[in-house]
């Protein structure tokens, strides 16, 4: 059988719609790729150098084949301190969208598809957190976290490790675990303040499915109003979460840089981006690689998701397509 | 109108009293003690500074204390800067903060509105993609990429312009912190002003005029612009939130002596006073700026004033 006696999909509709958007491909491609170098190098053990081994000898270096972007302050390589940063700064993106994501499509699927003065409640909820001043509270927020994340690196360490593990193997998991366990303040903070465009934008698209007649149907077959909400209206609803997901990221990472480049966010020695932009803007003068190089990366993926973004919102929900 | 203005009066209200709320207990939990931080104080010594702050109150009594103090718009005396009342500091850095945030403002507004205006009259063209190109890397490049950039290129190499600080009445020195916290807002702004012209620019109106014979740009000034910027104006409250927030970060890089810096100073040493003083002044600048656009919305978008 032939894809055209087949007939497309909604999904494949949207796919052949976004492949002839060049911007959101070459996008896609980029992320591919920094998802993979940031992701896989660093996984891979001993094939980069450590991030957190200073070396004051080499310090300010200029790329080499040793150091392929140099070396920074401290003489610590900056190829692998780009590599371990963006691996939490992706990690950031992902996590805290991913907590604000569900928060808003929980809370606007309920205020859509209860209605009434329920909804009204919630949104008039929605619309205060609005009028709040973000940063001021998320730098709150964090600051009020921080003292639990020594105990619960401690915590994930040994839960990961196992408690028979060597002293290198120990070592190991907090390479990747401490960092990622020192930001959870800003997974928390950031995404409870994060889920309320997405939480509009899912209440308007359920009130919309919730008024068709297959939802109409479902609920003249008896079924309940969970099943109704989660099996038959939210997958109806899916493009524009997918869209505004995919535009959260950008935000959410940006937040986190610039945690980060206050001093609020990841500590030393560990890295992220906004870090390493930080670390490399105190040296601009003498080593401008040292801001280029993870303001390239930091730039580049968040370039790629946005016209990700942009070309899925073109993509998904062709009415809305018009910028 | 004045049914609604009132409600909205209240709802601002109500909203300052949370903020004020949620901050105090925010500020209550935060972890150390604010004075433990300085050299072993002996207990007299100790307990007497804590009556002098109302400190050895229970939380309650604290809480409506300073409740009331702000109500009456004296938020008390600075505890980092023993015996400064929080006032006098934000007297001096307000204005600085607030001079920063409109000149931003302005280079938003003048860069954003007429690139998205001739982005959108030249579709697809080379100078749509290459604007809108470039709006989507001022929005992708943060404050604190282009702030260091600008500083060194602007300020040392070519020591065209201060690389940092801020003389109030040296307005050459307002030009990079003004243009780092503008850019992005810029960007978006020509973003939406692009996609509400291309949306006013497709009406029936539009090809009657051409039609008759009406140029261009006088279309697109004399009979578009109103219909265009809604989506622009609705964005420039959120956006104004956004540069009094961003105006942390550009303070921090180019040594600004606004709200900002005494902000994040005071977020180390733990000054709560000056942190919910702060805090408070923000979110009231948040509010007034959501009310502005609304009011703005209603002006150019004849719809919305009937159903409001």
């Amino acid at each position: 059988m032939t894809s055209a006696e087949k007939g497309s999909s909604l999904w494949l509709d949207a796919w052949l719609r976004l492949r002839r958007n060049r911007a959101s491909m070459v996008g896609l491609v980029f992320l591919f790729l920094i998802g993979a170098i940031c992701v896989i190098l660093p996984s891979i053990p001993d094939f980069l150098q450590d991030p957190n081994k200073t070396d004051l000898l080499h310090r300010n270096l200029g790329s080499s084949g040793e150091h392929w972007f140099g070396t920074d302050h401290l003489g610590r390589d900056l190829f692998s301190r780009v590599m371990f940063g963006g691996r939490v700064s992706i990690a950031v993106g992902l996590i805290t969208t991913f907590v604000a994501v569900t928060i808003g499509v929980v809370w606007g699927a309920v205020a859509g598809y209860v209605g009434g003065r329920m909804d009204a409640f919630m949104m008039r909820v929605v619309d205060i957190l609005y009028a709040l001043p973000f940063l001021v509270i998320i730098i709150l927020l964090s600051k009020i976290l921080e003292p639990y994340t020594d105990e619960l690196t401690v915590w994930a360490v040994d839960l990961i490790a196992g408690k028979s593990a060597t002293a290198k193997q120990l070592n190991d998991t907090r390479t990747w675990v401490e960092p990622l366990s020192t930001l959870v303040p800003v997974f928390v903070a950031i995404g409870a303040l994060s889920w309320l465009t997405v939480s509009r934008i899912v209440r308007a698209q359920v009130q919309s499915v919730a008024s068709l007649d297959f939802v109409e149907a479902a609920r003249s077959l008896g079924l309940g109003h969970l099943r109704i909400l989660f099996r038959h209206i939210l997958p109806n609803s899916l493009g524009p979460i997918i869209v505004y997901t995919t535009l959260t990221i950008p935000g959410v990472m940006m937040f986190e840089a610039t945690l980060s480049f206050l001093g609020l966010g990841v500590k030393a020695p560990n890295s992220s981006w906004g870090v390493l932009i930080q670390e490399g803007a105190n040296f601009m003068l003498t080593n401008p690689m040292q801001l280029l190089f993870p303001s390239i990366f930091f730039s580049v993926t968040l370039f790629s998701l946005n016209f990700l973004g942009d070309g899925l919102r073109d993509a998904l929900d062709p009415k809305a397509a018009k910028d | 109108m004045f049914k609604i203005l009132l409600s909205r009066l209240l709802q601002s209200i109500l909203v300052l009293y949370l903020l004020f709320t949620i901050t105090f207990f925010l500020t209550r939990a935060m972890p150390g003690n604010l004075l433990a931080s300085e050299r072993a104080m002996p207990e007299h010594i100790r307990a007497k500074v804590e009556a002098y702050y109302g400190l050895n109150k229970p939380l309650t009594t604290q809480y409506a204390m300073q409740l009331g103090n702000f109500v009456q718009g004296d938020p008390g005396y600075s505890y980092r800067l023993e015996g400064r009342p929080v006032i006098e500091v934000i007297q001096q850095a307000l204005p600085v903060s607030f001079q920063l945030g409109i000149t931003a403002m302005i280079v938003a507004l003048s860069i954003g509105i007429p690139a998205g205006c001739i982005a959108a009259a030249r579709k697809n063209s080379l100078i749509d993609t290459g604007s809108m190109m470039l709006a989507m890397l001022g929005i992708c490049l943060p404050a604190f990429v282009i702030g260091p950039i600008l500083a060194e290129y602007f300020g040392r190499k070519l020591g065209a312009l201060p690389a940092y600080g801020w003389e109030a009445g040296t307005p050459n020195t307002w030009i990079l912190p003004a243009i780092t916290l503008g850019l992005a807002y810029a960007a978006y702004l020509s973003r939406l002003t692009r996609a509400g012209m291309l949306e006013t620019l497709s009406q029936d109106f539009v090809r009657t005029a051409r039609a008759k014979g009406v140029p261009g740009s006088q279309i697109l000034i004399r009979h578009c612009l109103r219909g265009g910027l809604i989506p622009a104006v609705a964005y420039i409250g959120p956006a104004f939130a956004g540069i009094v927030s961003g105006s942390l970060v550009v303070e921090t890089v180019f040594q600004v002596p606004g709200l900002g810096r005494q902000f994040i100073k005071a977020i180390e040493t733990l000054d709560v006073p000056m942190i919910l003083c702060v805090t408070m002044i923000y979110g009231t600048l948040v509010i007034l700026a959501n009310f502005v656009t609304d009011l703005a919305g209603a002006w150019l978008n004849p719809r919305l004033r009937k159903s409001a």
